[in-house]
């Protein structure tokens, strides 16, 4: 479960130092997709914390943060979750075959009140 | 040439484990001057310095090099016992080999080697030392504290106790700062007024404490048992010493929508005014920014209800110079402005209050009348929610708030909390916290009563946002126990705002050459044992100006500053300190550089005529030092162009002839 390796790349992709935390929760007070989420922000600054890695790897939050950085925002201790679920997301899809958008899918998603800056955004945040 | 006695100490193991003491104490041995080396396991202990003495009387030493710790710790201690050996106690010398040396090394070769540069070193200054004689300074029995809340009131009323005349300066109209504005106190819950407003009575009837209300200090001069201070009282427009306090002036004030600072804006006084009905002095003040009077000369209606006749439209700023032996700093502290903090809402909604608004509204000579209503309607809350942390424990980076703890608002949010359940036990209460702090007797006890018998909603997580919409504000926030965000609709929250403090402290520190620490606390000569005085000598702390601090804490370092001002007090004379600066007037050439980077005052300028070899008279103008008022700091030797300042004790030759032994 521990992955020492995967840690130090997450701690360096991101910039983030989770020993910074003190476990206010305030990340997770401000998040506005926080019901979607399975893990919250102050759990993916723990889990990465810990080394607790696989499990936020694997989870579909990843794709339900929206990167609004509310959480970056309002941290008393500087901490920046946000980057964190950032980097955890771009360590899972910059392996082989793993966009979590695919072109082909997007006729099928669209209707004539999405805006073409979304799908824009969308490539960037969730293709390699 | 000196006959030198070298003692190298091991200090247990702290300088032995990483210095080989023999090798030092053989290698100094062979050092120009030294008749004798040794060395010791703990030469500061009573074996250590007999050693000492008995190497003094016995090799008719001269000088003495001790190669021990910081001179910060035990130079003082040798210097005893030089004297008890009838040696000048200005002929020790110390070579710090513990915290510059063994501490900070790991490797025994190097630290050796290191340990025997800074003895070199030492010898060659001790070589050239002469024997110095301390003068002596005169004490003024008279105290200055600077503030009049509780911290204040409580060291001028101990050290008035002890029979010393005491000086109260506060900016204020009236003394009893933040501690007169509180409803209850914890863990006890007597009422703040109850327990302060007698000793603030006690104040103004003691006979040795004069009080500057509306006044502040704006000159320092002077030294430690002779400070020079100039006191500004500012122009209240209304003569003290015959003013009632009737408040008949007020009553008839026509311009009465002035925010009421007392109360923290949330309602309005009257541009003449007394602060509260228990103020001290009870002397009425008109506000010169709100006065029809004084801004555009119509009115005058205070001046004809004053059967008095204390009013005073033409009243000047009064300066009053005076003498002080010591002063208190107890300045205390405020809280943080909330601006940063949007997410709280505080800017937008009246009902996001801080925690001292609170205690305004919930006291009965609040705005209220102590009736626990929401500011914006007046309707009594049936949801409250408390933040604690808020600036409290920030990351530096953020440049949000404070990186301490703010320390008292885990205790007084409980209280808040308790009374409101007391009071008003259909309210719902729920307090947002990240920890609870409460380390102090019966503290713990008290915030367990909270949730234990009052039902208090207790929860670990942090509020992330406020919204304000139509009567209710939106509070979202997370429960981290129960890994769920919650929704609260409140009709109150109240934000346990970071304390700071006050901003009169900077300039202040300035003032007085006393250090304040990077949140402008002041800083304690020692953190440990020297809490409530200042490194700078003669200047004493006094409550939250140090540090965050509850009232009991802040009473009891109110009265330790008041036990060492007057321990200060009681002495005829000073001994002062004979490392001073001294000019040869035959090598000053007048330029004044000295005298302009002296952070004391200590240097002066004369006329003197000097003989000439061709027999005539010339007058000319030398720097001369008042060795009472210089603290030795050097600033003046480095300033002087022309090499005619130097520092007894620390001779530019002596300074030399250590670097020439260092680089030997």
């Amino acid at each position: 479960m521990n992955n020492p390796y995967l840690q130090e790349e997450l701690l360096k992709m991101s910039g983030v130092n989770p020993k910074k935390c003190m476990k206010c929760g305030k990340c997770s007070a401000t998040c506005p997709a926080y019901d979607e989420m399975e893990y919250h922000p102050h759990q993916f600054v723990s889990m990465v914390n810990s080394g607790d890695i696989e499990p936020l790897m694997k989870s579909q939050s990843l794709y339900k943060c929206l990167s609004c950085f509310a959480c970056i925002e309002r941290c008393p201790r500087g901490v920046e979750p946000a980057k964190l679920v950032e980097a955890v997301r771009l360590a899972v899809i910059k392996k082989q075959g793993q966009n979590h958008l695919k072109a082909d899918a997007v006729p099928t998603m669209l209707d004539e009140d999405t805006p073409q800056q979304l799908l824009v955004s969308a490539f960037r945040k969730y293709s390699k | 040439m000196q006959r030198v006695g070298v003692f190298v100490c091991w200090c247990g193991s702290n300088i032995a484990g990483t210095v080989d003491v023999q090798a030092v104490s053989d290698a100094l041995a062979n050092e120009p001057g030294v008749v004798f080396s040794t060395n010791y396991q703990y030469m500061c202990s009573q074996a250590g310095q007999d050693m000492i003495i008995d190497a003094v009387k016995e090799h008719n030493l001269t000088g003495i090099v001790v190669c021990s710790c910081s001179p910060r710790m035990h130079e003082a201690t040798f210097r005893k016992t030089a004297a008890a050996a009838g040696l000048n106690p200005y002929m020790v010398e110390i070579a710090n080999i513990r915290e510059q040396c063994s501490w900070v090394h790991k490797d025994m070769a190097t630290g050796t080697e290191k340990a025997i540069i800074l003895g070199k070193a030492a010898i060659a200054k001790v070589n050239l030392n002469a024997p110095l004689t301390p003068g002596q300074s005169p004490v003024t029995k008279r105290a200055l504290v600077i503030g009049g809340g509780i911290a204040g009131i409580q060291t001028a009323l101990d050290i008035a106790d002890a029979g010393f005349p005491v000086d109260i300066v506060e900016k204020n109209p009236t003394i009893g700062g933040k501690m007169a504005q509180l409803d209850k106190t914890f863990p006890t819950l007597d009422c703040a007024a109850c327990i302060l407003t007698p000793k603030m009575v006690d104040v103004a009837q003691n006979e040795n404490i004069r009080i500057f209300s509306y006044s502040e200090v704006s000159e320092i001069k002077g030294f430690v048992g002779n400070f020079d201070v100039t006191i500004k009282k500012n122009a209240r427009y209304v003569k003290e010493d015959i003013c009632t306090g009737c408040g008949a002036c007020v009553d008839k004030c026509p311009m009465k929508k002035v925010p009421n600072e007392f109360n923290l804006g949330m309602d309005n006084r009257s541009a003449i005014y007394i602060p509260f009905a228990q103020a001290v002095p009870k002397v009425a003040t008109i506000d010169p920014n709100s006065c029809n009077m004084l801004k555009n000369g119509k009115c005058g209606l205070c001046a004809r209800v004053c059967t008095a006749g204390a009013i005073d439209y033409t009243q000047k700023d009064e300066f009053i110079n005076e003498k002080y032996g010591a002063i208190v700093v107890a300045t205390g502290f405020n809280p943080i402005s909330m601006d940063k903090f949007d997410e709280f809402a505080y800017n937008r909604s009246k009902d996001v209050i801080t925690s001292l608004e609170f205690e305004r509204l919930t006291n009965a000579a609040g705005p209220t009348a102590g009736h626990l209503e929401r500011p914006s309607d007046g309707k009594s809350p049936k949801t409250i929610v408390f933040v604690q942390c808020v600036g409290s424990r920030c990351d530096a980076c953020a440049q949000k708030g404070k990186e301490y703890c703010s320390k008292i608002c885990c205790m007084y949010t409980a209280k808040h909390a308790m009374l409101t359940r007391d009071k008003y036990p259909d309210t719902e209460v729920y307090v947002f916290y990240i920890d609870v702090r409460t380390p102090g007797k019966n503290f713990d006890e008290f915030y367990r009563r909270a949730v234990e018998e009052y039902g208090v909603k207790y929860i670990k997580g942090m509020v992330g946002k406020v919204t304000p919409e139509g009567d209710k504000l939106k509070v979202q926030a997370s429960d981290l126990i129960e890994n769920k965000q919650l929704h609260i609709d409140a009709d109150l929250v109240v934000l346990a705002a970071a304390i700071e403090p006050d901003k009169s402290a900077r300039p202040l520190a300035t003032m007085l050459t006393a250090s304040m620490d990077t949140n402008d606390f002041f800083t304690e000569a020692h953190p440990k044992l020297r809490p409530v005085e200042s490194p700078t000598a003669g200047v004493f702390l006094s409550g939250a100006c140090q540090g965050p601090k509850d009232i009991p804490e802040t009473v009891s370092q109110a009265s330790a500053a008041a036990s060492k001002v007057i321990g200060l007090l009681v002495k005829d004379k000073l001994t002062g300190n004979p490392c001073v600066a001294h000019s040869n007037e035959l090598m000053c050439n007048g330029c004044s550089s000295c005298e302009r980077v002296c952070p004391y005052g200590a240097i002066t300028y004369e006329d003197k005529e000097f003989r000439m070899p061709d027999r005539t008279t010339k007058t000319r103008r030398i720097a001369v030092v008042n060795p009472a008022v210089c603290q030795g700091c050097g600033a003046c030797t480095v300033a002087c162009p022309s090499g005619a300042m130097d520092l007894n004790g620390f001779t530019s030759k002596q300074i030399m002839a250590e670097v020439d032994a260092i680089c030997r």
